[in-house]
């Protein structure tokens, strides 16, 4: 029995960190391309999820073509959050960074909050939920599903970064911002780039999250979890963020296990993630898979 | 004190201690002075409303006032600050009600208490800084915030903790007008503890660890210990604020102090402006009339079109929200540096007119 429950949990955690590794993902392609730490991580999901609700409930679209609407309206909004919003702060000194995007955050939730209400809306249904026998587990196939996305997304941005012209262009400005200049590169593009792209993947992740658990305010709190993920990984490794999202994600379940079966002290699920990430930053503050920050003088 | 003038046209300080006054002319002395008489009065002057606005404004700034230590002055960001306010709210409710000091000494020992919290919590800082010290404070915030939902011997838990309302010799501080004298007072020393701080050996150590902190090092300054006496200090202030709160809402509940307050501290000082300290009161009055401005605003547009078309009037918690979102978006993009650096500007072109270059 309590061995089920474990592997079940482990599972749920795989899962929900695959989900995790997506946003912060998402997180670490902002902060490489433009060193912006983004607070308002959590609202592009809400934000995301919201619209694809709204299309759906208000126009009854297919969903295919409310999802493709969506990640169109996310990029543009990512790209015009970045040129209206970032750009203006560019040389500005970290603390408004971080507020600007604080603000954000605030604002945007309590724009949700508004326009959306404060109550859970279960997303309209679109695949058939029902629980299948994975090895003798019951896995639902909302939570495959949102595996197999999370793992899609993730090769495709392999792909994309491997691949691509403006891939190259971002791991190039990511590199050496004035070398990556100084040979063509439009770094404004590529900032704005960024926005775009790692708002639609929140988007995706959003929408992901919106059909396993229905959609409220409390998809924002994602953006919270990312950053245990992100500095366990490492703030500008790509490759960190998926694995220190998988982490957390099993890491919590674990610490949910342990709080059901024997501690019994409640909210671990909540918590566990937030002193590992006080842990990580006390013994390597810059991640398994970070770039050291070496100062000379 | 060299108060020659009301207002010299330019700079004719020659002494190193007219450098280093509080009061840089006669004209900024008085109107400190006339500032705080007028506020003396104020109970007298005004409708318990108001009261109880300026009550807000004078602990939050009290609270915002410790974050400018923190953040505006040593450099260090803290996204936990609301978790210093509270644990100063419970600790005071907590020796009243359990070691029945009484509430005049309360305040303090919670604010000293809380210092020592601070000073643990930063720790980190000695190792960390810039953005992953934002990263480390905000694990502390949730941390924290867990630790108060669960420490029911200390604050009672989900049912949150009574404070009793202040008394000195059988003389209850219990209204509004009354309890304005308390945190009058108090706004007064710590605002004058932290003036004199910042002309302080240790005043100018924060900033010079904020500026340079390599430069800082090797001129001698021990980084570690005023990162983490920063800490300390900041929390102090917070801790005092928190204790007014508590006394002054007579209930103090866990839920309270999220990384909503947290952040709603931060917008102070970002609008009031960093490193300045008549800017943390400026910030702290801004940040508590907006809501009520916002609730105004809504109100008058109450049965208009406008009001039918968004139902503002339902919404009247969310626009506040959405609010202090923007204006602290708006301040950063076009006023960084805050209403004491445009107060500064006003001053200024006061001074040379009409010749203002």
């Amino acid at each position: 029995m309590a061995l089920d429950f474990l592997i079940q949990l482990l599972v749920n955690g795989f899962i929900i960190g695959l989900l995790y590794g997506v946003v912060a993902m998402a997180f670490v392609l902002i902060y490489k391309s433009s060193l912006v730490v983004n607070f308002a991580q959590g609202e592009f999901l809400l934000i995301g999820a919201w619209a694809c609700w709204w299309l759906l409930a208000q126009f009854s679209l297919p969903f295919y073509i409310a999802f493709i609407f969506t990640l169109i309206f996310m990029t543009i909004f990512g790209v015009l959050i970045q040129l209206i919003i970032l750009r203006p702060l560019i040389g500005e000194p970290i603390i408004s960074i971080i507020m600007v995007t604080i603000g954000l955050a605030i604002f945007f939730q309590a724009l949700m909050n508004w326009m959306f209400g404060v109550f859970v809306e279960p997303f309209p249904k679109i695949f058939e939920n029902e629980s299948i026998n994975l090895f003798g587990l019951r896995v639902q196939t909302v939570y495959i599903m949102s595996g197999l996305i999370s793992l899609l997304i993730m090769i495709s941005f392999a792909i994309f970064f491997k691949k691509s012209r403006l891939g190259l262009a971002m791991r190039a400005t990511a590199f050496d911002q004035q070398a990556a200049q100084s040979l063509g590169v439009s770094v404004k593009q590529v900032f704005s780039a960024a926005w775009g792209i790692s708002a639609m993947v929140s988007a995706v992740a959003g929408i992901v999250f919106g059909i396993v658990n229905g959609i409220s305010s409390g998809i924002a709190f994602m953006g919270i979890k990312v950053f245990p993920a992100v500095i366990l990984g490492g703030l500008d490794s790509v490759l960190g963020a998926i694995l220190g999202g998988l982490v957390i994600g099993l890491l919590e379940h674990i610490a949910h296990y342990l709080d059901v079966q024997y501690l019994k002290i409640g909210n671990m699920i909540r918590i566990a993630p937030f002193y590992a990430l006080l842990i990580i930053l006390m013994i390597k503050p810059y991640g398994f898979f970070g770039t050291k920050d070496i100062e000379r003088v | 004190m060299s108060l020659k003038k009301f207002r010299p046209c330019g700079d004719f300080r020659t002494s190193y201690a007219a450098d280093m006054s509080m009061f840089q002319d006669k004209g900024s002395y008085y109107l400190t002075l006339g500032g705080i008489i007028l506020l003396a009065l104020s109970p007298f002057l005004f409708d318990s409303y108001i009261i109880s606005l300026l009550i807000y404004i004078g602990f939050y700034g009290i609270a915002a006032l410790g974050l400018n230590i923190l953040v505006g002055c040593t450099g260090q960001i803290s996204v936990g600050h609301a978790v210093f306010f509270g644990f100063g709210a419970f600790a005071s409710a907590w020796l009243s009600n359990k070691f029945l000091v009484p509430v005049w000494l309360a305040i303090p020992i919670a604010a000293i208490m809380t210092a020592f919290v601070g000073l643990i919590f930063g720790i980190p800082a000695a190792r960390v800084k810039g953005l992953y010290l934002a990263i480390a404070t905000l694990a502390a915030q949730f941390i924290m915030e867990d630790f108060f939902s669960r420490a029911a011997w200390f604050t009672g838990g989900v049912d949150g903790a009574s404070a009793e309302p202040l008394k000195i010799f059988n003389f209850y501080f219990d209204t509004d007008q009354k309890y304005f004298y308390i945190v009058l007072f108090w706004l007064l020393v710590s605002f004058l503890l932290v003036s004199n701080l910042m002309r302080t050996r240790d005043g100018r150590a924060f900033l010079a660890v904020r500026d340079h902190y390599l430069s800082a090092e090797m001129m001698g300054i021990n980084l570690m210990k005023y990162r983490i006496l920063s800490f300390g200090i900041s929390s102090f202030f917070a801790g005092l604020g928190g204790a007014l709160y508590g006394h002054y809402l007579s209930f103090v509940s866990i839920e309270e102090f999220n990384i909503q307050l947290s952040i709603f501290f931060l917008a102070m000082i970002i609008i009031g402006g960093l490193g300045s300290v008549r800017g943390s009161l400026m910030g702290a009055a801004f940040m508590v009339l907006l809501p009520e401005v916002m609730d105004y605003l809504t109100r008058s547009l109450a049965e208009t079109s406008i009001d039918q078309m968004l139902s503002l009037s339902n919404a009247i918690p969310f626009i506040k929200e959405a609010s202090i979102g923007l204006v602290i978006i708006l301040f950063l993009i076009f006023e960084p540096n805050g209403l004491a650096y445009r107060w500064g500007q006003i001053r200024a072109w006061f001074k040379l007119y009409p010749f203002s270059y």
